[in-house]
């Protein structure tokens, strides 16, 4: 399992050292049989879909920019256990996972990748651009950071509308460093607006790790100079996602104000497919996989317990490889917008 | 010497003002920095402190007065040792000007020998036949337009710097804070780009912001969210989800206030497709339109003038006057030549245009009203009737709204052109300082008429 310790080189620094000591070790929540069944399942989803989303891109299905969230899968599938009905989610441009946990259809999203008039978007969004009111997902976003003041909108209609709701704004260790993420985390506070702002960091800000692009790398005291709390969490461990998330929300909906998690992952693939990769060892990634994958951990727990065989779990996967390869299928044999849709869609 | 006290100017464009209070009499003694009396402009009510020491010895504007120009002597301050006697000398020297003349504009053409021509107004269609009209400021028509919109729809709120306690810092949203409460009337930190994005995110869930920004200059910072946020969004979602925003504030030149603070923004924002880009000239503009921004389903750029703020105008006196995006008035009616213009613009264009009928040519004045979409069949109507264009803006001509507008008027209307599309636009040049370099940036009327002649060939 990876602590929040280990995963930066600054540890050993005053400033790390000191905000690692003033805080509590986090709570990891108890999962019961159905949680944890729950939980392997919707990660496994993810990394399956993601993988069959790598295969397409391939084969040339796929074009542009295309962001994995291979490794990740525990943070989204954490924080969408701990949600309830209402509450959104707004993220960048890594937001696959984000889609599947929203409960977005596979065959949409799929569709979507590759540009046919099935996706979302009707095509028209893209990898990076897909939305779904009902859903309560808010995209789906392409400018580093963006989504952090929109998030901060969303979760002023909460407050303006008293729904009681909550946004979940993700972004990634890179975006931290962002302006805009800071005159959002004043007006929220100021504000006392329900937002929880995850902050996913994977290390890499594309290739340039945490360390090298941030003065400060403990992120969740980032919003300490606003009086935002914010705590680390092991983001590769879905029951402390969930169990950080489930305190969070609870903090927002009780009209405190917004809360900063930061969460300790790691992607596996590359900053987007084009990525060479140079900027870390394989025996890095290969490390990470091996000891803290998030579905690998789950799935351990669950023999352990005797809540499922070897082949029920394996049933499991065949189920959800089935989901992606109908996905596939769709998304490759449905037909491209017709060329109508070029100039629909700009006003409403 | 006796010491003048002069109507001070409070804003870079107040011109005049109405000495509410005298807070010291005659025959007091002031100090350096006393409070000596109140002035009011249309925008807020200021304190005149005194900036030298002697005794009041005379008021020569008394309390209550309106429209005292800037630079009028409003009182003279005796120093030490002087009596009432020295009053009478000063009291019939003149005031010192306050800066050398500003250079002339050139001067219009001599006019033609022709017989003056009678342009009257034209109705505008937009308001029923026989409706009363009553005057109004530009300022006030869109407080109006702001609170009758607020009181029939609870999910429109209104979002900016100094909106709410301070009343708005040109003091458009005057009372909205005291009928709508601070839920809805609220004052933000000085972020336009996290203000414009959390605006944003809340018209993506159905609410409708109006975002004020204190300039458009200061947009610059937040034009992320306004063009990859609140203009893409509709169409990246397939159409699923949009954002029924208003962006508004003042665009443009005020006066004397320098580079960053004098920008014509509108072909910035009518470059892109996803928003509507409005510019009001009138009072009823102002007022119809924005009405119809806050109604509307998509992000609309709303960009007024702070020149323009304090003019008055006739609007028509309806319980709920809106007007079309989209469709552009014709002001005046004429015949010889087209001339296009939208928000301060139109100020030059239609002296022009009176001028221009005086000397025997009769222009007929489109105020485009909208720029995006822009209501090009309107001015095409009329070039096929005059067979002349002359546009009129302040922006810089570079990729200007003019240029659009050419190329279109080119493209669908060549063959009724009888002479080449001639634009009068502000200078390619950062705004300067200088009362005379500032002039000369700006269009002026003599250019109008100058373009009007050349494409009539009549110079």
């Amino acid at each position: 399992m990876v602590t929040a310790k280990k995963t930066t080189s600054a540890s050993k620094s005053a400033s790390r050292s000191r905000s690692a000591a003033k805080k509590a070790a986090p709570a990891i929540a108890e999962f019961d049989k159905d949680q944890e069944l729950h939980a392997y399942r919707e990660m496994l989803l993810i990394r399956r879909f993601e993988e069959k989303a790598g295969q397409l891109y391939g084969m040339g299905f796929i074009g542009g920019f295309c962001h994995l969230y291979i490794g990740q899968e525990a943070v989204v599938v954490g924080m969408q256990m701990a949600k309830v009905d209402g509450d959104q989610m707004i993220t960048g441009y890594r937001d696959h996972g984000h889609m599947l946990a929203m409960d977005l259809d596979p065959k949409g999203v799929m569709a979507e990748l590759t540009g046919r008039r099935g996706g979302l978007s009707k095509g028209k969004g893209g990898s990076m651009h897909m939305f779904s009111k009902e859903k309560h997902f808010y995209g789906g976003h392409g400018i580093v950071g963006a989504q952090v003041s929109l998030g901060t909108g969303l979760g002023f209609a909460n407050k303006y509308r008293e729904n009681g709701n909550v946004c979940m704004a993700f972004f990634g260790d890179g975006a931290s460093n962002q302006g805009q993420v800071y005159e959002s985390f004043n007006m929220a506070e100021l504000w006392k607006l329900p937002v929880v702002y995850v902050i996913e960091n994977n290390k890499y800000g594309m290739g340039t790790s945490v360390e090298r692009s941030s003065a400060t790398t403990d992120l969740s005291q980032r919003g300490a100079s606003f009086g935002i709390p914010g705590e680390q969490v092991d983001g590769m461990d879905v029951r402390a996602v969930m169990a950080a998330s489930e305190k969070a929300l609870e903090w927002c909906r009780s009209g405190k104000g917004p809360y900063i998690l930061e969460m300790i992952t790691y992607r596996y693939r590359g900053h987007s497919m084009s990525d060479p990769a140079k900027y870390r060892s394989k025996d890095e990634v290969q490390k990470m996989r091996n000891e803290h994958d998030p579905i690998e951990q789950v799935k351990a727990r669950i023999l352990e317990n005797k809540w499922a065989t070897e082949d029920e779990l394996k049933a499991i996967d065949k189920d959800v490889r089935a989901i992606c390869a109908e996905a596939a299928e769709f998304a490759q044999n449905d037909p491209e917008p017709d060329v109508s849709e070029l100039y629909t869609d700009i006003l409403l | 010497m006796p010491i003048d006290i002069l109507m001070p100017a409070l804003s870079p464009t107040m011109e005049e003002g109405k000495l509410a209070k005298w807070l010291k009499a005659e025959g007091d003694t002031v100090s350096a920095g006393d409070v000596i009396a109140e002035i009011e402009t249309d925008k807020a009510t200021m304190e005149v402190e005194a900036v030298d020491e002697g005794t009041l010895g005379k008021i020569l504007i008394a309390e209550g007065t309106d429209a005292v120009k800037v630079n009028e002597k409003i009182a003279i301050l005796l120093g030490e040792g002087e009596d009432a006697s020295a009053l009478d000398a000063a009291a019939a020297a003149p005031a010192a000007a306050p800066a050398p003349a500003a250079a002339e504009a050139p001067a219009a053409p001599a006019p033609v020998a022709a017989a003056p021509v009678v342009s009257e107004p034209a109705e505008d269609p937009e308001i029923p036949a026989g409706t009363a009209m009553k005057t109004s400021t530009v300022r006030e028509a869109l407080r109006d337009a702001m609170a009758e919109e607020m009181r029939k729809d609870g999910d429109v709120f209104v979002m900016g710097e100094e909106v709410a306690e301070y009343q708005g810092a040109y003091k458009i949203t005057q009372g909205l804070l005291a009928e709508f409460g601070e839920k809805r009337v609220i004052d933000t930190p000085i972020t336009e780009h996290g203000f414009a994005g959390l605006g944003v995110g809340a018209a993506m869930s159905g609410l409708k912001p109006i975002i004020e920004f204190m300039t458009f200059n200061f947009a610059m910072q937040a034009i992320d969210h306004i063009i990859n946020s609140a203009a893409k969004t509709l169409y990246m979602s397939g159409g699923q989800m949009g954002a029924p925003i208003v962006f508004r504030g003042p665009n443009g030149a005020a006066a004397r206030v320098g580079a960053q603070h004098s920008q014509d923004y509108a072909s910035w924002y009518a470059h892109v497709p996803g928003l509507k880009v409005v510019q009001p000239y009138s009072a009823a503009d102002a007022k119809g339109l924005l009405k119809a921004a806050i109604r509307d389903p998509n992000p609309v750029i709303f960009l007024e003038n702070e020149i323009l703020y304090g003019q008055s105008f006739e609007i028509p006196d309806m319980e709920d006057f809106v007007l079309p995006i989209g469709k552009a008035k014709i002001e005046r009616a004429g015949a010889d030549v087209t001339i296009v213009s939208w928000g301060i613009g139109m100020t030059y264009a239609t002296k022009a245009a009176d001028e221009l009928a005086a000397q025997g040519i009769s222009a007929e004045v489109i105020n485009l009203r909208t720029i995006r979409p822009l209501d090009i069949d309107t001015v095409l109507a009329s070039v096929r009737k005059t067979g002349r264009i002359v546009t009129v803006e302040e922006a810089y001509p570079m990729c200007s709204v003019s240029s659009e507008i050419a190329y279109q008027v080119q493209e669908k209307a060549f063959d009724y052109l009888d002479a080449p599309v001639l634009r009068v636009t502000g200078k390619d040049v950062p705004m300067p300082y200088a009362a005379n370099l500032e002039k000369l940036a700006l269009p002026n009327v003599g250019e109008v008429i100058e373009a009007v002649k050349a494409v009539t060939y009549t110079a």
